[in-house]
């Protein structure tokens, strides 16, 4: 007789199994993983598990399984192995065994010795902080308090120089990539005649848009905030869950977090040399003038503009305005007049030459797209179109972030910037392509499966949570309509020390840094790092329980 | 400066007003509940409360009963009441918060404290709050945000807008605070002078903190033509009307200097200031004292609405 338990660790095993083919660069024995054959299967096992494996004792310590939760929907699964295997099944990214990693050779002596008292203490300060400056965060929908702050960690996520130069060589690649592919794809379209790309994908992909077909924007700039969704399954081993290309948001928390840090713990910063992240809105804002149209002459007037003060994100977009002393626009504010866009004063209309918008193209404007937008400004494509002001993310940009188009990326990178990809993706099935359509439909309780064009978390098959009939339902899903699923294995993200309720403890952590492009491709050395707070949980959203992290990256 | 910024920063400095004087006219209705009255017995001080807050129709919507304790709550707790000092102060930090970028932080601090605070004192037992307490409590956050203002605020355009609308709505309200003696007590002669009478003016006086001052300032004993004097005409009382239009004049000055265009709104508010500056108080009382503050609320929010029109709108050239 199979017993739950049993039952439960073969189900452990099989998504493990799936995960050591695929993501071949976990390196597996070294990290304390345990090949063993179990039935007809090969499998790979942490040998923590291996041991209680052999034990066959009843009621083990597993944490319900939990998806880890991008922008974008479920990005990877893995298993929470409960408090006593956490530490080995998973990367810590300070503890290794007993030894500290580098980076975090200073943060040790300074958690173990902050009394219980004053820890609580400062972390009521650093929540008071943070009600008076206003940064909360409201989710649309949910009811309760509008008011509501993400929950700050104190112990801060920390990055080697070594590192940082791999990852921030990484991103940029691809930031640029990214931008060679849009700039392309919306002109002669070589990567998809080069059959690198299938142009079904991207011409009849929803976020192409034909009504920028032919515009070349100012720099060839599509995306000039680019945020990439990384994880961390290995000191060396990086992955792209997500590529961010229109508007990634979050960039306030990286700055909040690390003014708040430097205010509560000065010493921390005498004794760590922490690169500093402060930069952010000053170059954004030189990204952001370096893009004006010809037709501006002389300073160019950068301005943000919001969806309006119930934006789950506003406080982020009057923060950066504040910081980079533009104005903050909603769409009631512009107008169209002649070849130009203007912004209502209480002087007389000011000429507004970069647009840095903050919500979906199809709200820009009503003439063009969504004819029920009331935030966007009728007549501002045709003013985008001859050159009358530069819009950032480009209108269009969206298609280089789309699900479908995330799995050519390395490719790419490849094709436009002749180097090989520093980061790696998330393997990826295409259901559209037949081979991988019959193992994804062999495995769908293990796999992740999500619509290529769905968001936050819409649309998607969680394999090892779903119930028998979920399953059933997107077989059928899936077989009728290929081309519109992908899907992805599990993965082991990585941890970092975080503060509970007993003290430390390893939480998964994700990292978003946000890469500028303009006349230089740049990258302030931090990111927001977002915890999930809850143990075994993978949920880094701060919708769903998720915390941030300040971020440090040490200097030479 | 962006049209709809310099109509949140206006707004929030309205609604700012605002709550301060709602929590005046409470602290007046239950001082002056406290005599009892001749002719009405108990219930007229908070009718005239609720007319001159124009919340009479609201509250007897909502409650029916004119019931002390129910009045309160519906003029500083209650946010169905858009006048109450509650709303008033959401809506004051709301304005705010949408403008963040154009208030200092310490502005934006002393106005979310005050907000933060409120929703405390909403969640306390209402038999443990005196209303004295709450008068106190609004007036000292009013004047927090204020002192903010004045302490750390840029002196530019939007620092006008602010200022014209504190002004204009103390304007306003100075003149609606005075109004509640006219629906407590027909200003007649054969009252003028009674005990009654002086107390009532007196209250008013105490709920504008002015009463010290008007000792200083004209001795004796409290006549309505003295009272009239120093809240209507007196150029040295902080809230009369004369330095509240003297206060919206100097901004929209300073405004019109700043943009090298007059505007309507200016012209406006100069002629007011002119009449005030020659109105005498035995012209108040010939005119009638209801009469008199009722032309001026008229021609207060006209002004309002040529700066509206003017600045706030952003009318395309």
């Amino acid at each position: 007789m199979v017993t739950d338990g049993q039952a439960r660790i073969k189900h452990l095993l099989l998504r493990f199994k799936t995960m050591s083919r695929h993501a071949a660069r976990v390196p597996m024995e070294e990290e304390g993983w345990h090949f063993q054959i179990i039935g007809k299967r090969m499998c790979y096992i942490p040998c923590s598990s291996a041991e209680i494996l052999s034990d066959r004792k009843e009621g083990l310590p597993f944490s319900p399984l939990s998806p880890f939760v991008g922008d974008k929907g479920v990005q990877a699964i893995a298993v929470g192995m409960g408090r006593g295997t956490m530490a080995t099944s998973y990367f810590n990214e300070m503890y290794q065994g007993d030894a500290i990693r580098d980076p975090y050779a200073r943060l040790e002596s300074w958690q173990r010795e902050m009394p219980a008292e004053l820890r609580s203490l400062k972390q009521a300060e650093a929540e008071a902080l943070f009600r008076r400056i206003g940064i909360t965060f409201a989710v649309y929908g949910e009811g309760g308090d509008p008011d509501r702050l993400i929950p700050f960690d104190m112990f801060p996520r920390v990055f080697t120089h070594l590192e940082w130069f791999r990852l921030e060589r990484g991103i940029k690649q691809r930031a640029r990539a990214l931008n060679a592919f849009l700039c392309d794809v919306y002109s002669r379209g070589e990567i998809v005649k080069a059959g690198k790309v299938p142009g079904k994908l991207v011409y009849q992909n929803e976020a192409y848009e034909k009504s920028v077909a032919g515009i070349k924007p100012s720099r060839g700039v599509y995306s000039h905030i680019v945020g990439i969704d990384l994880v961390r399954t290995g000191p060396d081993d990086f992955f792209v869950l997500e590529d961010n290309c229109r508007t990634p948001s979050g960039v306030s928390y990286m700055l909040e977090n690390r003014e708040i840090m430097m205010r509560m713990f000065p010493h921390l910063f005498r004794q760590n040399r922490i690169a500093p992240v402060e930069s952010y809105p000053e170059v954004l804002r030189r990204t952001l003038a370096s893009v004006a149209p010809q037709k501006c002459e002389g300073e160019p007037t950068v301005v943000i503009l919001t969806p309006g003060h119930f934006n789950s994100a506003y406080y982020e977009h009057s923060f950066l305005a504040d910081m980079m002393g533009v104005d903050l626009v909603e769409g009631q504010d512009l107008f169209v007049v002649g070849d130009f866009f203007w912004m209502r004063t209480t002087e007389c209309p000011k000429k507004v030459d970069v647009l840095y918008r903050r919500f979906d193209d199809a709200f820009l404007d009503p003439i063009c797209f969504r004819p029920d937008s009331m935030l966007g400004v009728p007549g501002l494509m045709n003013v985008y179109r001859s050159g009358g002001v530069a819009i950032a993310s480009a209108p269009g940009a969206g298609v280089a972030d789309d699900k479908a188009i995330y799995t050519f990326v390395p490719e790419m990178v490849r094709f436009y910037l002749g180097e090989e990809p520093i980061l790696n993706n998330v393997p990826t099935w295409q259901c559209a392509k037949p081979d991988e359509l019959a193992y994804v439909l062999s495995k769908l309780p293990e796999l992740v499966v999500k619509e290529v064009h769905g968001s936050g978390g819409y649309g998607m098959l969680i394999g090892p949570r779903a119930t028998k009939d979920e399953i059933a339902l997107f077989r059928q899903k899936i077989t009728e309509q290929p081309e519109n699923y992908i899907a992805q294995p599990t993965l082991a993200l990585s941890t970092c020390p975080t503060f509970v309720e007993e003290g430390i403890a390893p939480r998964h952590v994700d990292l978003r840094p946000f890469c500028l492009v303009g006349e230089r491709v740049e990258l302030v050395p931090g990111g927001l790092t977002r915890v999930a707070l809850k143990e075994g949980s993978l949920v880094v959203n701060s919708s769903q329980g998720g915390g941030v992290k300040d971020t440090w990256v040490l200097a030479e | 400066m962006l049209s709809r910024t310099a109509e949140n920063l206006y707004w929030m400095a309205r609604y700012l007003e605002r709550a301060d004087t709602m929590a005046r006219l409470i602290e007046v209705g239950a001082r002056m509940h406290l005599v009892p009255d001749t002719t009405d017995g108990y219930r007229s001080e908070w009718d005239s409360i609720l007319q001159a807050s124009g919340t009479s129709e609201g509250f007897e919507r909502k409650y029916g009963e004119r019931v002390e304790r129910n009045i309160v709550t519906y003029l500083f707790f209650d946010r169905d009441n858009p006048s109450s000092v509650a709303s008033c102060l959401a809506s004051a930090r709301e304005n705010a918060r949408i403008v963040r970028t154009a208030i200092t932080l310490p502005v934006w601090d002393a106005l979310n404290t005050a907000y933060q605070q409120m929703k405390q004192i909403q969640r306390t037992a209402r038999s443990d709050l005196e209303i004295g307490e709450l008068t106190e409590w609004t007036i000292k956050q009013t004047a927090l945000v204020q002192g903010a203002v004045e302490n750390t605020l840029l002196r530019n355009d939007g620092y006008d807008f602010l200022n014209i609308g504190i002004h204009l709505e103390r304007a306003d309200n100075t003149a609606r605070l005075m109004d509640v003696k006219y629906y407590v007590l027909l200003p007649d002669a054969d009252y003028v002078g009674s005990g009654l009478d002086n107390y009532q003016w007196l209250t008013l006086l105490r709920a504008m903190q002015m009463h010290r001052s008007f000792h200083h300032a004209y001795g004796g004993e409290a006549t309505p033509t003295k009272i009239v004097d120093l809240l209507i005409l007196n150029p040295a009382c902080p809230r009369s009307l004369r330095t509240a239009i003297q206060g919206a004049t100097d901004h929209l000055d300073r405004l019109a200097r700043g943009y090298g265009a007059t505007s309507d709104a200016q012209t406006r508010v100069r002629a007011l200031l002119g009449e005030l500056s020659e109105t005498q108080v035995s012209d108040i009382f010939d005119e009638g004292l209801h009469e008199f503050l009722e032309r001026f609320v008229g021609d207060v929010a006209a002004i309002g609405s040529e700066v509206n029109k003017t600045y706030l709108s952003g009318a395309r050239v």
